[in-house]
């Protein structure tokens, strides 16, 4: 087993080697792409409160659904990991990318069965992204409550 | 004597790479070397109804190329060295169930190529079988989900990364006859310096194969220079180079004769991050290319060297470092069966 300075060593010697992550063309890419799909978002929701009979505030639900299910659709149809692996975060961070998540991990587990495959690792990926959501909610709710009633 | 120093095998009993069967998925076909391997399928499926079963058909039909190449059937194997990279070596166990040849599993990652034709060699050398047919498979479906997200999952990969071949190889081993000899082998021991990203199992894998490859040339007492071409693996773009660079350290200069199969086996313009990796990688590359080569006269004496990251995923979370290994085979021509 190599020493802790065996390793260093190496991390030192291999680094001019390795290919630096283009930081500043993915953070530009994940812009881009990000700042598209709420455009596109922005359109959906347009488009709910134009022909149908929704609010600014009522319109949110519909329009997060129907991203998810384009996202899902182009999981389905082997798009959406193109387009992760150009734009990165950008198409991770919105509701597109938590509909990838758990798409993805249904079609992998799909073989295993409709419980213990699909049912069971559904949100193998996103149950991380569900459980800090929860907790937060909880602390920032804490948090307001305190404010509201308490000071 | 069979043994040279501490980890070098030479044989002493011709043995013979008799034949050997490929089959290659799509990507792999439509690469440089799509034309050398014996079954290629144009849809990851290999028209199977799931990845593993894709797999294993991929590893069933090398074995079977293997086998009408060499004009034999199951029963004419003594025993079937075999592996990949799933769980419990699943696709090995289960073509083996299906053939019925006496069965070995074999696993080391993607360097299970040469560590089963080396193992094979050593048991046709020593007398303890007439005829063995070593085995690999790797998947990239398969692999992506074993060992990394969901295969539609959009997590972006860095430029480090490699992608799994798709693909099985597999050769017959024994004392008859062929163009093709088994000289030696070196055993590679287990390095880690240190990695612990794995998607740079380049940097990862380069330490090992330079170590491998400097026992082989000190137990051998040989130079570089003997050798038509050493070719690694899956070093791929990453790795190749920081192989070389610690060769040279140790005062072997390989730049003028090494290859990596990573590189070899994807055109530059395909989609694949570094290049190739793979149990597949290096076994489809040496039983379709290389082996073709050396029958055709362009090569003499070939030392391949298949390096294997023994990644586990339950490991890299718990922030244990990447172990890794390399294991080499010297395949010879021989002229007029010498």
């Amino acid at each position: 087993m190599a020493t802790k300075e065996e390793q260093q060593a190496y991390a030192k010697k291999i680094k001019p080697i390795q290919p630096k992550p283009p930081y500043v063309l993915n953070c530009v890419k994940a812009f881009l792409v990000g700042g598209l799909i709420c455009l596109i978002g922005q359109a959906i929701q347009k488009f709910y409160m134009t022909y149908f009979n929704f609010s600014e505030e009522t319109a949110g639900n519909p329009t997060v659904a129907t991203l998810i299910l384009i996202a899902a659709l182009l999981t389905g149809l082997g798009v959406y990991d193109k387009i992760g692996q150009f734009a990165g975060a950008g198409s991770v961070v919105p509701v597109t990318g938590f509909s990838n998540a758990v798409t993805s991990a249904a079609l992998e587990h799909k073989s295993e069965g409709l419980v213990l495959g699909v049912a069971t690792n559904l949100f193998k990926l996103a149950g991380a992204v569900i459980v800090f959501g929860a907790v937060a909610a909880y602390i920032f709710g804490m948090i307001r409550y305190i404010f509201q009633h308490v000071i | 004597m069979n043994l040279l120093g501490r980890q070098t095998w030479k044989f002493q009993n011709n043995v013979y790479l008799n034949a050997a069967g490929t089959a290659v998925g799509p990507m792999e076909s439509e690469g440089p070397l799509g034309s050398y391997f014996d079954k290629t399928y144009n849809s990851l499926h290999c028209g199977q109804k799931n990845w593993e079963l894709a797999e294993r058909q991929l590893m069933e039909d090398a074995i079977d190329a293997c086998l009408q190449k060499a004009k034999m059937q199951p029963e004419d194997i003594n025993f079937l060295l075999a592996g990949d990279l799933l769980n419990q070596i699943v696709s090995a166990n289960y073509t083996a169930r299906g053939n019925g040849i006496p069965f070995l599993g074999v696993f080391g990652a993607c360097s299970t190529s040469m560590e089963s034709l080396a193992l094979g060699a050593a048991l046709v050398d020593g007398g303890y079988a007439n005829r063995v047919i070593a085995a690999v498979s790797s998947h990239n479906a398969t692999a992506e989900r074993q060992f990394r997200y969901p295969t539609e999952y959009g997590g972006q990969k860095p430029d480090t990364a490699t992608f799994t071949v798709t693909g099985a190889g597999a050769a017959l081993v024994s004392k008859e006859i062929s163009d093709i000899k088994i000289t030696s082998a070196t055993v590679g021991k287990v390095v880690d310096l240190g990695i612990k990203d794995p998607f740079d199992m380049g940097s990862a894998m380069a330490p090992a194969a330079a170590d491998t490859i400097a026992a082989h040339f000190k137990e051998m007492n040989v130079q570089p220079e003997e050798y038509d071409l050493i070719a690694t693996g899956d070093l791929s773009g990453v790795g190749a180079p920081i192989m070389k660079m610690l060769l040279k350290e140790q005062g072997y200069d390989v730049s003028d004769n090494h290859r990596d199969c990573g590189l070899m086996i994807y055109r530059p313009d395909q989609q694949v991050f570094a290049g190739g990796s793979g149990c597949a990688c290096s076994a489809v590359v040496t039983y379709g290319y290389i082996l073709d080569e050396i029958r055709k006269g362009n090569l003499k004496k070939v030392l391949m060297v298949a390096t294997g990251a023994l990644l586990n995923p339950v490991m890299v979370q718990q922030k244990e470092t990447i172990p890794t290994v390399a294991h080499g085979v010297v395949l010879e021509r021989a002229e007029g069966g010498q």
